[in-house]
């Protein structure tokens, strides 16, 4: 737009307030929606890494917990104990405010590790297509298209269910988390590996290429420092919406019982085990993780959508 | 045009073929069979004896070839958690799967173009953007959240309508239909609307944009300077044309309603295929698992080979292209 011309004091400049007179933190700077957005998105991805000094209680440690605490509606003391819970307790009489900032933690901590998981592989192959060519390409795009064919929470259940077969029983519950991110990110990988190639199949043929080439720079180089830093921008913008989309896939797999366990709840465990007393009226036990759960998809989603437009060239 | 359906139906055989790899690579390689149908009480002339009938002692692509027979046939052995043949358990559960995935598809299909045309014609109207408000929400909305939505108000709140099961189901043959009674057909009502929500809102908006580039079209102009009623125009121009990519993706999409259908027999205990899968991965009922897979694989690349091959016979583009390549 118009704030980037160049004032003779630039050098000077800090890097900080280069950043903020870009294009990009001017079209940040007018969209409410991004702005709000990102402030839901940093509020819950802080309170989530700062769980432990947020949550008033540790729900995981059976000391702090009091079976005659159950079922305490928000902001009610209790009948017995007389203790108050923001958001209420669950039948074990866990805080759900301490659960829902623990249960976010590994929600956050699967899709982010599946996202980022798929983007590395899904670089590597896509790369791989676009600048070796030939078989390989044939061979990768091949899969890419079977596994299209197939809808992508089919795929994740299905190798998380291989997967459990795999492991023994006695590491079941353990590996469940790890299981989940890698279930989700080889369900996910293809669409990293479809737009890196798209772009890298036009960036490869561009003069600064050939000239790598031409001075002898292996292929490897070539792909990872020259060709990748210019294909970037797409890769980030599908990666937020997968972000938004991995989470929900986690919590719809273990809203399922096929993800997170009970000892590791996820927002969709708590979820699942909040639907069982819908029709016994505790229904803050459900109602909070889903309406985190909607506020995390929504706002990432919300920021991925306003990224795709403010990294596209043609709207520019 | 022979040569690409040729080809095309190659393809789909070679997916096949590696879909079943992986069902052959689950029975044989995730835990021991023999382990999984012997008790602790065995013998090393059990176990060589099994092994012998069986056939674990051929070499494996013997093995596989073995597998692939026996599954065309439709046999995919035995359940390690019901003890019975998956082939029956599968063709007990089928009929409500199937009837909650055409009763959805149909309310999708339906209640998407009738919307989208709404939509499209009072595009300015306050009804119109209410609905596409709401058809927002409806995407970004995760499936077992809308069902758990559903059950809240329908079953708690208002107590109008059952919040798991089937109701009562009438046995036609071996086909059990919760079509003719009265709590069968209450009992479809929400897991119906869950499974067909979000295939809903993806045809009606398709509708909607395609609707609003043909009615700026120069015949529905031609059309609406003969005087034509808009009525006509609407419906019998405008609508007709909009149909080639509204069936291709419509198509597309029945596949997903069989893989969404997990979720929403999950969330209704609705007692299908689909929660037969789900309790299979919890339980690692592999046979099970391996008939689910190949099962829906084989749904999946017939309906891509078709719609690929109605697209063919519809747009004379393509066949072009696939000369050229």
């Amino acid at each position: 737009m118009t704030d980037t011309i160049e004032t003779p004091s630039a050098p000077t400049k800090s890097r900080f307030s280069k950043f903020w007179d870009s294009d990009f933190a001017w079209s940040f700077r007018h969209s409410p929606v991004a702005m709000i957005a990102s402030l839901v998105v940093l509020i819950l991805v802080l309170s989530a890494i700062f769980a432990p000094l947020i949550a008033p209680y540790n729900p995981f440690d059976p000391a702090s917990l009091n079976l005659m605490n159950g079922f305490t509606p928000p902001g009610t003391p209790n009948a017995f104990t007389q203790d108050t819970f923001l958001l209420g307790t669950d039948d074990q009489g866990r805080d759900v405010f301490s659960t829902i900032l623990y249960g976010m933690r590994i929600s956050l901590f699967v899709g982010v590790s599946a996202v980022l998981l798929a983007m590395i592989i899904g670089i590597v192959l896509g790369l791989a297509a676009a600048y070796f060519g030939g078989w390989i390409e044939t061979l990768i795009m091949r899969v890419a298209d079977v596994q299209l064919t197939f809808p992508a929470i089919l795929v994740a259940m299905l190798i998380f269910g291989i997967a459990k077969g795999v492991t023994p029983p006695e590491y079941r519950n353990e590996m469940a988390i790890y299981v989940l991110i890698i279930a989700i990110a080889l369900s996910d990988w293809v669409q990293f590996a479809r737009v890196v190639r798209g772009a890298a199949l036009v960036e490869k043929n561009k003069e600064y290429v050939q000239a790598a080439r031409l001075i002898g720079r292996g292929s490897f180089p070539i792909m990872f420092r020259h060709i990748l830093p210019n294909v970037l921008s797409p890769v980030l913008v599908i990666a937020t919406i997968s972000l938004a989309l991995a989470i929900i896939a986690e919590a719809t797999l273990s809203f399922l019982g096929v993800g997170a366990p009970p000892t590791q709840p996820s927002l969709g465990t708590l979820i699942r085990i909040g639907q069982g007393f819908l029709f016994s009226g505790e229904w803050w036990i459900l109602f909070f993780p889903a309406c985190t759960l909607l506020a995390l998809a929504l706002s990432v989603n919300l920021l991925g959508d306003w990224l795709r437009d403010a990294l596209n060239p043609k709207l520019r | 045009m022979f040569a690409y359906i040729v080809r095309r139906m190659l393809q789909s055989v070679i997916v096949l073929l590696v879909v079943g790899l992986v069902a052959f690579s689950m029975f044989r390689f995730v835990g021991d069979p023999i382990d999984n149908m012997l008790g602790q009480e065995r013998t090393q002339a059990d176990i060589d004896r099994l092994r012998t009938e069986l056939g674990l002692d051929q070499p494996i692509p013997v093995q596989y070839y073995k597998f692939l027979k026996e599954a065309v046939q439709g046999n995919f052995g035995v359940s390690y958690r019901q003890g019975r043949p998956v082939s029956t358990i599968i063709a007990e559960r089928a009929p409500a799967t199937l009837e909650l995935a055409f009763v959805s598809g149909f309310l999708a299909i339906t209640m998407g173009i009738a919307l989208g045309v709404f939509t499209a014609i009072r595009r300015q109207g306050v009804a119109a953007n209410i609905i596409m408000t709401v058809s927002l929400i409806g995407v970004s909305l995760p499936t077992f959240l809308i069902g758990i939505l559903l059950i809240y108000i329908f079953s708690v709140e208002l107590d109008l309508l059952p919040s798991f099961g089937r109701g009562e189901t009438v046995m036609i043959g071996n086909w059990s239909t919760g079509f003719l009674t009265t709590s069968g057909l209450k009992a479809l009502i929400l897991p119906a609307i869950t499974l067909g929500l979000y295939q809903m809102t993806l045809i009606m908006r398709l509708v909607r944009s395609e609707m609003l580039e043909v009615l700026r079209a120069d015949y529905v102009r031609f059309a609406r300077a003969r005087g034509l009623s808009d009525r006509v125009i609407n419906f019998r121009h405008a609508l007709k044309n909009t149909m080639v990519p509204v069936i291709t993706i419509t198509g597309l999409q029945l596949g997903s309603i069989i893989a969404f259908a997990i979720i929403t027999e999950t969330v209704f205990q609705w007692p299908g295929v689909g929660l037969l899968f789900i309790n299979a991965i919890q339980f690692v009922d592999i046979p099970v698992m391996a008939a689910y897979l190949m099962l829906i694989s084989v749904m999946f690349v017939t309906i891509n080979l078709i719609v690929d091959l109605l697209y063919y016979a519809i747009d004379p583009r393509l066949r072009v292209d696939a000369r050229a390549t």
